[in-house]
């Protein structure tokens, strides 16, 4: 970005939106390196952007600034949506947030309205239209500048709940044919039903006929959940595998009690040790009959 | 006719091949009556792998099937319902009480051979 320096053409004569633009962002770029300090310094007056340095605040700003200039001027966002994009995923991870990315935006805007408005006071009929001419453009940018941050922490958000769910629902094997399932952390309809297809994949792949599923670390459960939990019982035992449930909490049992949930069909015991002791029987004996 | 009834030992093996008509689940179940009991068939094994639907009606025919059987003194297996099918199966309610399920095939004739 070193467009530096074109010579301004400034007719106060010029007329047409287009043409005071250009006047405008001519005589942005001849006062690119002061207006550009006074931004840096308002923004740390402001105590905006706290977790980077001065150094860094400098060169983000220098960047920020000639791709405003250059938005300004061909009305097209399209690069700056990719370098806010670019930045947020730099900053976000370093605890910038949405306000403070508004702030400097905002402080940006009102910088280079205050420099117009000192420049052109001389003549107010100018001034009004390249106001005219600046504002609906740098509200426009500073939108875009908003919404991509926002747009790249959803991205970030849903990343990192994919992750989460990837990782919290390991299906594993303990003996021939014997699976647990520990799950830890909140029970919610997508995560139960996205729990019974792998529990079900697995049945399948590992050729189980017990499989524990142990729910020590689920602080609560509601019946939804519950019946989902219920469904993918039945649904192993479908596939010809028995299921155990281990580890109800005393919140957890009470609750499916007082909601009327359908356990009848489950074998349920207290921990996982007792749970695998009961799978190993149950497999044991399995195996020992299959084999007379 | 899209069910072949194969004879391992003393156990008919049904496997069903594509998705059945109503006519040939009938179909089914009236040949699976006729076999089971002569030359010594003690048991059955239904392979449902390739159907992608399972619906109340065949449901109720498997039901009856088994019910059949028992009563000509054989035990029915159903094997290899799929994980989609299953899910399936339980949120529509579709109950198989009192069938005996099992993965797959070997597993249902170790189940049935320890009778």
């Amino acid at each position: 970005m070193d467009q530096e320096h074109e010579t301004a053409d400034r007719s106060p004569e010029a007329s047409g939106d287009g043409e005071l633009l250009q006047q405008l962002v001519a005589y942005l770029r001849e006062n690119r390196t002061r207006l550009r300090e006074e931004w840096a310094q308002r923004i740390s007056d402001a105590e905006l952007l706290q977790v980077m340095s001065d150094e860094e605040i400098f060169s983000e700003a220098t960047e920020v600034y000639d791709n405003y200039v250059d938005a300004l001027e061909t009305g097209s966002v399209e690069n700056l949506q990719a370098y806010a994009r670019e930045l947020s995923e730099r900053i976000i991870p370093r605890g910038v947030e949405t306000d403070e990315v508004l702030g400097i935006v905002l402080l940006l805007r009102d910088v280079l309205a205050r420099s117009l408005f000192a420049h052109y006071q001389q003549d107010l009929g100018l001034l009004d239209r390249i106001l005219d001419a600046y504002e609906p453009a740098a509200n426009r940018i500073a939108v875009t500048v908003g919404v991509s941050f926002v747009e790249e922490r959803e991205r970030v958000i849903n990343e990192q709940q994919d992750a989460i769910r990837e990782l919290s629902t390991p299906v594993l094997q303990v003996r021939d044919r014997l699976l647990i399932l520990p799950i830890i952390g909140v029970l919610d309809t997508p995560r139960a039903r996205q729990l019974t297809e792998q529990l079900l994949g697995a049945i399948r792949d590992n050729r189980a006929t017990v499989v524990v599923i142990d729910i020590t670390g689920v602080a609560t459960i509601d019946e939804t959940v519950a019946n989902h939990l219920v469904q993918a019982v039945e649904a192993s035992r479908l596939m010809g595998a028995s299921t155990i449930l281990t580890g109800l909490s005393p919140d957890i049992a009470q609750t499916l009690v007082d909601l009327g949930v359908d356990l009848g069909m489950m074998k349920t015991v207290g921990d996982l040790q007792g749970g695998l002791e009961e799978a190993e029987r149950l497999a044991g004996y399995r195996a020992g009959d299959a084999n007379t | 006719m899209s069910v072949a009834i194969l004879r391992q030992g003393g156990v008919l093996i049904a496997s069903i091949q594509s998705d059945l008509s109503d006519t040939e689940v009938i179909d089914l179940r009236r040949r699976l009556a006729e076999l089971v009991g002569t030359d010594g068939a003690r048991g059955i094994v239904i392979d449902v792998g390739a159907l992608d639907v399972i619906d109340s009606f065949v449901t109720r025919a498997l039901r009856a099937i088994v019910l059949t059987a028992r009563l000509r003194g054989a035990e029915t297996i159903i094997v290899g319902i799929a994980p989609d099918v299953a899910i399936a199966m339980v949120q529509f309610r579709l109950n198989l009480e009192p069938l005996r399920v099992a993965l797959d095939l070997d597993e249902a004739l170790a189940m049935l051979h320890d009778r």
